[in-house]
């Protein structure tokens, strides 16, 4: 999928861009609110991310524009603001969510994977793999004729393992991408994960394999 | 009960420095009591026993010490000689308003003096008791075959038409020597001019003139006169020999002199002579009761034709030097004729 | 709010001068009345006085060389007509006595008039003297006949006692008039201020709109200085709710920029000891910035109780949109948060401060946790009013929790793993306060914690 990022702040911009890019989103990322507008005149995105506090103006008066002119691409409003007042005066503007910073990365990824899912099936994102559609929105597995809806944790685990098909991945980093950092998992959490997902897959042509004292991947049988 | 009678002359008591004239003296009421009333007064003894003895009924503490005087001598005893009397009762309107009107009278109030006619009182010092009008008093013999003089018009008429009967038989006061007969005499002739025209008159028929009424209505009885004038109705309606003659109240108007009390300033015992005069008013107002103003001919007298003497300082003009000598120069010249 | 510092009110005041101004008019106006009629009174008693003298002036006669008074009935009675009165007379020609009272108070200078008076004692009382004269021709000599009449005072003083009782009557009758119209000024005059104070003690908090209706012109200037501070106030308003989110904004975007470095830091980051350590700055982070945002949301809530403003609510919908925005958060722990009962109900306050609360309280429930169970919310009619209810399957509140968690920065015994700043259920506790509600904590039969708002009906 292709996002906008409008940021100013380019080492925190950095960032965004390179974790969205793990999930396999395309990530353009603009600085001020006119390079904003320049990309929103030739790209149709999936969704912005916007920041509210910008050099060359509010990111409040680029949402109401975007309303104003109909565009339906949802936007996640960034604010380092955190008064209910200001989110809910956001969500009176048109913005689809909003979120405080500093980002927890996986908050970031659930609530533009919600915001996508409500957007309905337009935009929808299916990845096939094997004899395996998956879609990444609906959180839907489907082997053959078969579909199976996996929890939120398989979905988010199967998607960076999909992303990636034959990369192998940590535990670490695994845990990493898949937790926040205020929960503390452990590594076992992961193989807990896998040995779902593994179950979930059994009759497909498609499997997690350990790589011994490296992690796992995902590779066609 | 009369406990003690002192006759005139016999009296000589040396707490009272008397020089004015005592006529008579009585005391009642038990001896040597402290609490002794003093009143002087112009009535007699038996007139105001009754009312004493009343009085002591209920009040067996009190001695009442009554002295009589004529009302010359009342003046005399409390204005002159400022005599240590509790109350004096006159029947010398004229007089006890001037003994009033000079300071010589404590003011007294009571429910019962609020309760007063305003013509009975006057400046709370001077209460009226009685109510006595002057009448004529004729001879039923005499008037045998004459008609009864209703008016002093009638009167003047009847005399002028039978001198023959009246010549010599006309009685009237001497006003002269008598108060009463001067208040009647100046209230008659401030009343009306009909009074020169009868007092002329009876100077046409020797006219025979008395200090008093007993005297005149004892002259009726007795047949020596055909008609008084100007009497006290009163004093001849307790005569017991009231067959003789007839009582009659002027229909025009009839001049009805009050018989007042007062207290004087020199009085010893004030709260017992107001106790007293009170007794004496709730005796006689408002339905008198008392025998001293049961009258039948005022019973049976119009109000119109009652003419009240006022109290008040119009009495002092009468009492003025050059006012009575001239009345009474104009009164000898019409009753005396000489 | 602390009570202003009054000194009297104007009404009051307003009301103490009338009266005190109709107490003096009163009080003139007896005297005034009093000291007329009284005049009146000695003109009409030396009236009196005057013509009984006259009357018998006029009866002098010379007759013969001699001089004869006939005193009139009238000259003397006409002196106790109304009231009874003592009366005294003398006459004299020249020097020499004649008649009447020889020791009454003489008018010793005539002067041009030919009637004087005089007030005098005389046998112990008070009287009124009023003398005339007339010269007569007497054996060719001529000599003054002079009349002095007196009277005493006694109609005169029950006059004068009429009178001043009139004059009382009339002096307090103005008086209590004079103090019903001076309630009645004073409530008329008082009324525009007062409407002024409706009018602006009717307003919401945030209502800084200046005063626009009619005001006396007396009332200009305060409506002048009332606009301008509600000009002022609101300008200053506006700057602290800016600096507010300006202070946030400084404190939050380093954060950021610092976490996002630790985490692609930890990215390349291989040595597990190394790991944890960034683990542990991210988490630091995390706290500091979850603190300072509760902070700003505490100072938000502080400021907004201070200055309630009252909407009307949908509280059930207000409470179903804050649980589905949480929804991506409790999906990412695997909690679901299940609503089991919702009242639609209406109530009167901050939506602002409602949002913030039940945000807190449900954020809470969130946290404290574990992945797999569930947060159950309800909102239902009670017992004289309605309670949200958030009960989760997490630890619950120790006993010595429970008296001290409503405290600020105080955290639960059993928080130690997870990132707050111990504000969340302060911030809630001052928001259902100041809508006269209570904040109830609990632990459930079956373990985990329960919050319940309970809050009166309006």
């Amino acid at each position: 999928m292709r996002f906008l990022l409008i940021e100013d702040n380019e080492a925190l911009a950095g960032a965004v861009v390179d974790r969205l890019a793990l999930d396999g989103h395309v990530v353009d990322h603009a600085g001020d609110l006119e390079t904003a507008s320049d990309f929103t005149h030739t790209t149709d995105y999936d969704l912005i991310l916007l920041d509210i506090m910008l050099p060359d103006g509010d990111g409040r008066s680029f949402l109401a524009q975007q309303r104003e002119a109909k565009s339906r691409t949802p936007i996640i409003v960034l604010t380092a603001r955190s008064e209910v007042s200001d989110r809910v005066g956001m969500l009176d503007l048109g913005a689809d969510d909003y979120m405080v910073k500093p980002i927890d990365f996986s908050e970031l990824e659930a609530r533009c994977r919600a915001v996508l899912r409500r957007q309905g099936g337009a935009a929808r994102n299916i990845i096939s793999f094997g004899e395996l559609e998956f879609d990444s929105l609906a959180g839907t597995l489907k082997i053959g004729g078969d579909e199976t809806k996996l929890r939120t944790r398989e979905l988010r685990l199967f998607e960076i393992f999909v992303n990636a098909p034959n990369q192998v991945f940590s535990k670490p980093k695994l845990v990493d991408r898949l937790f926040s950092y205020d929960e503390e998992a452990s590594e076992n959490a992961i193989e807990v994960y896998v040995g779902r997902l593994r179950r979930h897959l059994d009759t497909s042509d498609v499997s997690i394999t350990t790589v011994r004292g490296l992690g796992y991947k995902l590779e066609l049988a | 009960m009369r406990n003690l009678v002192l006759s005139l002359g016999l009296i000589c008591f040396s707490t009272l420095a008397n020089a004015f004239e005592i006529e008579d003296r009585a005391v009642f009421g038990p001896d040597g009591s402290d609490q002794v009333l003093r009143i002087i007064s112009t009535a007699d003894i038996s007139f105001f026993e009754p009312m004493i003895q009343s009085y002591l009924a209920d009040n067996d503490v009190v001695r009442v010490d009554y002295t009589v005087a004529s009302s010359s001598e009342v003046m005399r005893a409390v204005l002159n000689e400022q005599q240590p009397f509790d109350l004096a009762i006159s029947s010398a309107m004229d007089l006890q308003t001037k003994l009033a009107n000079d300071g010589m009278a404590l003011p007294h109030a009571s429910d019962l003096t609020q309760g007063l006619p305003n013509w009975a009182v006057w400046n709370e010092m001077v209460f009226a008791f009685t109510q006595e009008p002057a009448a004529f008093v004729i001879s039923n013999a005499a008037f045998a075959d004459l008609p009864v003089p209703e008016n002093r018009q009638e009167l003047i008429n009847t005399l002028r038409q039978n001198p023959e009967i009246f010549e010599g038989r006309v009685g009237t006061y001497d006003i002269r020597s008598s108060g009463s007969g001067y208040l009647f005499a100046t209230q008659d002739a401030r009343a009306s001019d009909t009074y020169w025209r009868l007092t002329e008159v009876m100077g046409t028929l020797d006219p025979q003139l008395y200090c008093c009424t007993s005297s005149m209505i004892d002259d009726v009885v007795s047949g020596d006169l055909a008609i008084v004038y100007n009497v006290l109705a009163s004093y001849a309606e307790q005569r017991e020999d009231s067959d003789a003659f007839t009582i009659i109240l002027p229909s025009d108007f009839s001049i009805v002199m009050l018989r007042t009390m007062l207290i004087p300033t020199t009085s010893e015992n004030p709260e017992l002579a107001a106790e007293f005069l009170d007794f004496v008013l709730a005796q006689t107002f408002p339905d008198g009761n008392s025998p001293l103003l049961r009258s039948e001919v005022l019973d049976t007298a119009s109000e119109e034709s009652l003419h009240r003497i006022a109290l008040g300082p119009g009495l002092l003009v009468y009492l003025d030097q050059f006012k009575s000598r001239n009345f009474i120069a104009e009164w000898e010249s019409s009753i005396l004729q000489e | 709010m602390t009570a202003p510092n009054t000194k009297r009110s104007i009404r009051q005041r307003l009301l103490v001068m009338l009266l005190f101004s109709s107490a003096l008019t009163g009080i003139l106006l007896y005297f005034v009345m009093q000291s007329v009629f009284q005049q009146i009174a000695q003109e009409t008693q030396d009236n009196i006085l005057a013509a009984s003298a006259i009357s018998i002036l006029d009866s002098a006669r010379v007759s013969r060389g001699e001089i004869s008074v006939d005193l009139p009935y009238s000259a003397l009675s006409m002196l106790d007509r109304v009231t009874d009165e003592r009366a005294f007379y003398s006459i004299r020609l020249d020097d020499e006595f004649l008649s009447g009272y020889d020791n009454l108070p003489r008018s010793i200078d005539f002067a041009d008039a030919d009637m004087t008076f005089q007030s005098a004692a005389y046998l112990g009382q008070d009287i009124r003297i009023a003398a005339t004269r007339r010269s007569f021709s007497i054996d060719n000599k001529q000599a003054f006949l002079e009349v002095s009449v007196a009277q005493t005072l006694t109609g005169v003083n029950l006059a004068l006692a009429r009178i001043s009782r009139i004059s009382l009557s009339v002096g307090l009758g103005f008086f209590a008039l004079s103090a019903v119209m001076a309630l009645l000024i004073a409530r008329s005059t008082i009324r525009p201020l007062q409407s002024l104070t409706e009018s602006v003690s009717r307003r919401g908090p945030s209502d800084l709109r200046p005063v626009a209706a009619p005001v006396p012109s007396e009332m200009a200037p305060l409506v002048v200085s009332l606009n301008n501070l509600m000009a002022r106030l609101k300008k200053s308003l506006a700057r602290s709710e800016d600096f507010i989110a300006e202070a946030a904004h400084r404190v939050r975007t380093p954060l950021a920029i610092v976490r996002t470095q630790a985490e692609i830091t930890l990215r390349r980051v291989e040595k597990e000891e190394n790991r944890r350590a960034v683990r542990e700055m991210i988490r630091a982070i995390d706290e500091s910035s979850r603190t300072a945002g509760q902070l700003l949301d505490h100072a938000m809530v502080t400021f907004r109780t201070d200055n309630l403003s009252s909407e009307v609510i949908k509280l059930h919908e207000l409470i179903s949109e804050t649980v589905e925005r949480s929804q991506p958060i409790s999906d990412l722990k695997e909690i679901p948060v299940r609503i089991l009962h919702l009242d639609p109900i209406e109530i009167t306050g901050d939506r602002i401060l409602f949002q913030s609360a039940f945000h807190n309280v449900l954020d809470n429930a969130i946290k404290y946790s574990s992945s797999g169970k569930v947060v159950d919310v309800s909102l239902e009619i009670a017992d004289g009013g309605f309670e949200i209810i958030v009960s989760d399957s997490g630890p619950g509140f120790s006993e010595t929790d429970r008296g001290t968690l409503l405290e600020r920065f105080e955290r639960g015994e059993n928080a130690d793993t997870v990132v707050g700043s111990g504000l969340g259920l302060t911030i809630a506790d001052e928001v259902v306060r100041a809508h006269g509600g209570t904040i109830t904590l609990s632990n459930n039969s079956g373990g985990g914690a329960c919050v319940t708002l309970s809050f009166p009906s309006d």
